[in-house]
């Protein structure tokens, strides 16, 4: 298994699919765990370290997850397959930068990691399409289970899983959903969501290297309280009154587009569309912020029925009038593979050498202008 | 560690008219282009950082704790009685007997040495993992299958007590009277 065998396209969890998925495109929940018996990783020799790595991967490498799994040396991996790990958010960018032996057991479709020796001694996570948190909370608890059947994990009855640090003591769960909120930053109203993060004690950031709040719109919002809370506890909060609050404002943003500011939106997607279809260089942050703009204008259609000039244009792209082929669609799919896909470390890899960024933003555009044009040999 | 915030420069969002400026030059370097760009919101003020990735790992600068250690670092030293540099007298002496740790140690780095520190500084460490957990001190939720009998049952019962005062305030008495049969079974 070689990491070129899922750079080339995008899996499940990012493909646009499940609940909710026009607003949130993936859910995480990630677990914190030590081994009883050993230090934490800041006081840990390199051979203990290296006694944890080996440890925990035969554990997982060995337990039956319903998929085939690999291994990445994290700390003897090229920088290149680094980044794109991380890209990919299959591995965090602490665990990937950081000192001594790490490694990351990553499932084949992407849906749960490992990383070892991250700043815990080990970080489970688990990935799902749109809001499936449950499900997601289902599956790790099992795997989860699955390891405590082999190691003995740090525990106090007070403090629950001891962490290294204790901003993730107790439960040791991190629980996110990433949103897609353009509408809400088009009209200005992106505070609001801010503000209900805030009063929920809820952690919001643009996502890394996928830009700032003005670039893709995409924000990743995660619980902090971990200790004295129940895992279900934070995922119920979430699934039961986060998103439900947050989806809403989204979708008033867009009706409100819609009824009030249509020329705003329309002059937006066009923009987008012209400049993605003709560009020839375009940096990372730019696709990111236009190829937002696209995906709520289809969003908009499938979702509420939107028809403003510029939304039947992109249709036509769709294949959504009668003529254009069914394989050549674009779809929500198709603008996800493009996020992912033009992203820094993604280009190189598939493209088998690193590129200055002047090389970087002419292939980038070429991928984006072939995928929008139609005319690309290799799409499909 | 992020939280150190402060340091980095805003200035390079300087139009925001143009919906945003493409090419970020790295906010500590000042030479390579930004390629992680990180906006948090802790406590409702919001800040954005634009570094390299040369940088971002020289600076540390992770995204690894959400809530910004540093605030409940400096928290944590309010409550100890004052000594310019470290904790307090009764902070600054204590050493971790396993991993030799100290409180110094860990305002430095943010993480602990091993998992017998929450004992050994348990007094320090107390008001911060309250801070922390709004006002939360013991563990609720799930308990390793190898823990011991009457941890799981604690724990249980405090989940239970939980969910049971969750129930009475939105009165679904139907769930309350079920759990209370639970907490009676489980408490003989
Ligand atoms: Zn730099
Ligand atoms: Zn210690």
């Amino acid at each position: 298994m070689k990491l070129t065998d899922i750079s080339n396209d995008i899996n499940e969890w990012f493909d646009g699919s499940g609940p909710l998925g026009d607003t949130i495109m993936s859910s995480r929940i990630r677990l914190a765990r030590n081994l009883a018996g050993y230090k934490f990783l800041s006081r840990c020799s390199t051979a203990e370290k290296t006694e944890i790595l080996n440890r925990l991967k035969d554990v997982i490498t060995s337990l039956d997850l319903g998929d085939k799994v690999f291994y990445v040396s994290v700390d003897e991996a090229p920088t290149l397959n680094k980044h794109f790990l991380v890209e990919r958010h299959l591995i965090s960018r602490h665990h990937a930068f950081g000192k001594g032996p790490r490694g990351a057991v990553i499932a084949e479709r992407e849906f749960f990691t490992a990383m070892i020796n991250e700043e815990d001694h080990l970080r489970i996570q688990v990935l799902k399409a749109g809001c499936q948190l449950s499900l997601c909370a289902e599956q790790i608890n099992r795997i989860d289970d699955m390891i405590e059947q082999k190691v003995e994990y740090a525990f106090s009855p007070r403090y629950g899983y001891l962490t290294a640090c204790p901003t993730n003591l107790g439960t040791g769960i991190r629980v996110s959903v990433m949103l897609h909120l353009p509408a809400l930053k088009m009209t200005g109203q992106i505070e609001k969501f801010f503000n209900a993060a805030k009063d929920m004690s809820l952690a919001v950031r643009g996502l890394f290297g996928e830009g700032t709040e003005a670039a893709s719109d995409l924000y990743q919002l995660s619980n902090q309280v971990t200790l004295g809370v129940s895992e279900s506890d934070v995922v119920s909060q979430f699934e039961n009154a986060i998103i439900p609050e947050i989806v809403e404002y989204e979708t008033a943003a867009r009706s409100q587009l819609l009824s009030n500011q249509s020329d705003i939106l329309d002059d937006k997607i066009s923009r987008a569309m012209a400049l993605l279809q003709n560009a020839h260089l375009i940096s990372s942050q730019e696709a990111l912020f236009l190829l937002s703009h696209l995906r709520l204008g289809i969003n908009m259609h499938r979702h509420m029925g939107a028809s403003t000039p510029a939304i039947d244009k992109l249709r036509t792209l769709c294949g959504e009038s009668d003529d254009a082929e069914k394989a050549s669609r674009l779809s929500i799919a198709k603008i996800n593979r493009l996020f992912m896909l033009t992203l820094p470390a993604h280009l190189q890899l598939n493209y088998g050498k690193s590129l200055d960024p002047t090389h970087r933003d002419a292939l980038r555009a070429q991928i984006i202008r072939s995928t929008l044009n139609q005319d690309d040999p290799q799409q499909g | 560690m992020y939280a150190r915030g402060g340091h980095f420069q805003r200035g390079v969002r300087r139009n925001k008219e143009t919906r945003i400026e493409f090419v970020m030059q790295c906010q500590i370097c000042r030479k390579n282009d930004a390629t992680i760009h990180l906006t948090e919101i802790a406590d409702g003020a919001r800040t954005e950082i634009h570094v390299c990735e040369h940088c971002a790992v020289e600076q540390d600068i992770a995204v690894k704790s959400h809530i910004p250690i540093n605030e409940l670092l400096s928290s944590l030293l309010a409550s100890q009685p004052t000594d310019d540099e470290l904790a307090g007298p009764s902070g600054a002496e204590l050493v971790c007997p396993n991993c030799g740790y100290t409180l110094a140690q860990f305002q430095k780095e943010g993480t602990l040495g091993c998992p017998g520190d929450y004992e050994v500084f348990e007094k320090m460490l107390g008001p911060l993992i309250e801070k922390a957990h709004d006002g939360n001190t013991t563990h609720r939720g799930k308990v390793p299958s190898s823990a011991p009998a009457d941890t799981k049952e604690q724990i249980e019962l405090l989940n239970l007590r939980q969910r049971l005062a969750v129930a009475v305030q939105n009165e679904d008495y139907e769930l309350a009277a079920k759990l209370r049969d639970q907490i009676n079974e489980t408490e003989k």
